[in-house]
């Protein structure tokens, strides 16, 4: 644990240095100007209102799913099934917005909320209940649930939840126009957008100035320790991969209700995987989540327009998203030795 | 690289000063190009589905005055409203095909009544004149008149009997797709049956690759599809040594041996029939349907393994289809469990709504819907 301006300071130049590396990827592989790329991205994702509104929609979601991997890091648990509570939150919501569909919007979408962050949190709790209980690895089995979680959403829309309706895109059916959540007042960038800052606004509120967060960081650095100064380590576990879940669950709400109007397959298109990205590097921090994923969301906002006006490919941005991926994870082994490394710098020249 | 970037700057430069000078100078209008965007599910050179349109959209890319833009792999979600956007603001785009059956509701419809004065044109022909507004529209191919044609090649090439088809999921358009192309084959050879596989999604190379190995060892020896990409199953089924039926576009690079023929797209009819009715001035179609008669689909051109006979027959249903005097649905028809779907006496036309909503596999297809 490093400074905060040294975190700032290290994730600023892991982000120079994969901005160095993609430019120089553009110009010997794809033969194009680094600086014109460039600068089509910062048009594309912060340009102009509606570039910067086009950024915010894209980053809802992704703040949203990180904190499912961010919250259970904070306990050294590593969950990476977004996704999976993402698209059952989704199935969820639905089910329950068609069944109440007649009793109003606020009570519509607050039964969706609920039953999407039950779901969502019971299913990253499972997650974590076999692996404090059971010891399977919860990594590998939040990525397989994710699977699964998958071909139940295409069970649901496919069979039991199916509006007959829908013939060759299977869906459920439509909660109606009226039970939609809207737009923030003055834009056209989802409600989704609020919920996720605000959640991460109350994770870093528990975490930094409650018992329960004080524990949860206790557990993180050592669950020996933990255990024997008396804390339920699993109780604590279960609470916070459900609260993970519940939060990923909700930005599969936010899907059905703000953009699809219905659950079905376009729930899985990975907002789920791209939410562990951002988690690790915002280093599953709370409040750090909300800039990467806004960063996140501008590089998807900037793709289309690479596409059209330099030809490149969509798997450009998937690259860059790589690089930064990589650079930050490396840039983690400089954490306090960067100052070292910087004076042995000074004392070489002094030489 | 950086050269070439500069110089092209410059010229837009001079482009953009030439243009002004004309203005003042009171000439006549320079021609504002028609912008057209495009915007795929997928990767355009999947020799598939997106492909098929893309290169239905390289044809636009040679008219005057048309400028194409597109993007590929944009999934079916806020992302294409914000790519449609873009298009409209950043590039001026006033033409815009979305072409994955997803981006229609809500996605489209919602850009639609956004900007009301940009004409949106859907590949799914999902569209209502009562409930959807008249900016939109859509447009489809009867590609099943292929399918039939191809079954046909294929129930005459078949030594088993046995035929394969790899399915994404069991939704009318595809039953259709399995269900021409059986009663194709069977219409030259009784016997034959067609094994089906629903892998469950679009895109799953792994279990394309799969249901084709699976397929073959089963004793099939002409396979074909109905998936996004079909290259992961022509090239499993060349490797084999068996046949294979495209979809989508042509396939006989991946499989030059085996490769009989195959139901493809020709969207760049339809394309280019809009394009030129927005630069007169009009509207394109709202509801624009065709198959081979039309010219909207057409057969692969036959493959090496394919009998004369084979040829022959093919080009006798397709002038009968062309004609109208052949009809590829019409009783009596059972589905594969023995009920009677379509009563004798009956025939539909391609048109019928009726077959929009297939939920059946027809008497000879191994396979179950669910």
């Amino acid at each position: 644990m490093g400074t905060a301006l040294e975190r700032i300071a290290v994730s600023a130049l892991a982000l120079l240095a994969s901005a160095v590396i993609f430019g120089l990827l553009l110009v010997f592989y794809a033969g194009v100007d680094p600086f014109e790329a460039y600068a089509l991205m910062y048009q594309g994702a912060f340009g102009s209102w509606f570039s910067f509104q086009n950024t915010l929609t894209r980053a809802a979601p992704l703040i949203l799913t990180a904190l499912c991997t961010a919250l259970p890091a904070r306990l050294g648990l590593i969950i990476i099934g977004n996704e999976g509570a993402l698209v059952l939150g989704g199935v969820a919501a639905a089910a329950a917005g068609v069944a109440v569909a007649a009793s109003g919007p606020l009570v519509t979408n607050l039964a969706m909320a609920a039953a999407a962050m039950v779901v969502g949190g019971a299913w990253i709790a499972l997650a974590g209940g076999l692996r404090q209980y059971r010891g399977v690895n919860e990594t590998i089995s939040s990525l397989l649930l994710t699977y699964i979680a998958i071909a139940l959403m295409n069970h649901f829309v496919e069979g039991p939840l199916r509006d007959p309706t829908s013939l060759n895109k299977p869906s459920t059916p439509p909660i109606g126009d009226a039970n939609m959540l809207g737009t923030i007042a003055g834009s056209d960038v989802h409600w989704g957008l609020a919920f996720g800052i605000a959640a991460c606004l109350i994770c870093y509120l528990v975490q930094r100035f409650t018992t329960f967060g004080f524990a949860m960081q206790v557990i993180g650095g050592n669950p020996k320790t933990a255990r024997m100064m008396g804390l339920n380590v699993g109780r604590y576990v279960l609470i916070a991969c459900a609260a993970g879940g519940a939060a990923a669950g909700l930005a599969g709400m936010v899907e059905v209700a703000a953009v699809h109007g219905k659950a079905n397959a376009s729930l899985a298109v990975g907002y789920g995987f791209t939410g562990i990205l951002v988690s690790f590097l915002a280093r599953h921090h709370p409040l750090a989540i909300i800039p990467v994923a806004i960063l996140l969301g501008g590089i998807g906002a900037s793709g289309g327009l690479l596409q059209r006006r330099l030809d490149l490919p969509d798997a450009a941005v998937v690259v860059l998203q790589g690089i930064i991926f990589v650079c930050i994870l490396a840039s983690e082994t400089l954490y306090g030795r960067s100052w070292a490394w910087l004076w042995r710098f000074r004392a070489a020249e002094g030489r | 690289m950086i050269d070439k970037f500069n110089i092209g700057r410059r010229a837009l430069l001079g482009g953009a000063a030439s243009a002004a000078a004309l203005g003042l100078a009171g000439g006549a209008q320079a021609q504002k190009p028609l912008v057209v965007g495009f915007i795929y599910v997928g990767p355009r050179d999947d020799y598939g589905y997106n492909q098929a349109h893309a290169e239905g959209a390289a044809v636009l890319k040679k008219m005057a005055g048309v400028k194409v833009v597109e993007e590929e792999k944009v999934p079916e979600t806020v992302a294409v409203e914000k790519s449609m956007e873009s298009m409209i603001n950043m590039d001026g785009a006033t033409l815009l095909f979305p072409t994955s059956f997803g981006y229609f509701d809500p996605h489209m419809l919602r850009m639609a009544a956004k900007y009301p004065k940009v004409q949106f044109r859907h590949c799914g022909g999902l569209w209502n004149q009562a409930k959807n507004p008249m900016n939109t529209g859509s447009y489809f191919g009867y590609i099943d008149e292929a399918q039939y044609l191809a079954g046909i090649v294929a129930g005459m090439t078949t030594k088993s009997g046995k035929l394969g088809f790899v399915a994404a999921k069991p939704i009318p358009q595809v039953l259709r797709n399995i269900n021409a192309f059986t009663l194709g084959a069977r219409s030259v050879n009784p016997k034959a049956t067609t094994q089906v596989i629903f892998t469950g999604d679009w895109s799953l190379p792994v279990k394309e690759a799969e249901a084709t190995n699976s397929m073959i060892a089963q004793g099939v020896d002409v396979v074909t599809c109905h998936v996004d990409s079909p290259k992961v199953v022509i090239e499993t089924a060349e490797r084999a040594g068996i046949f294979t039926s495209g979809y989508h576009t042509n396939q006989a690079k991946l499989a030059p041996k085996g490769y009989l023929t195959g139901a493809e797209w020709q969207w760049e009819k339809i394309y280019v029939d809009f394009v030129e009715t927005m630069k007169k001035g009009g509207v394109p179609g709202n509801f624009v349907r065709g198959g081979l008669k039309e010219g909207y689909v057409k057969t692969s051109p036959f493959g090496p393994a394919v009998s004369d006979a084979a040829k022959a027959k093919v080009e006798e249903v397709r002038k009968g289809i062309i004609d109208g005097s052949f009809a590829i649905f019409k009783g009596p028809l059972k589905d594969n469990k023995g009920n009677t779907v379509i009563a004798a006496g009956t025939t539909y036309t391609q048109t019928e709504p009726v077959l929009e909503g297939m939920n059946y596999l027809v008497e000879g297809v191994l396979g179950a819907t669910s």
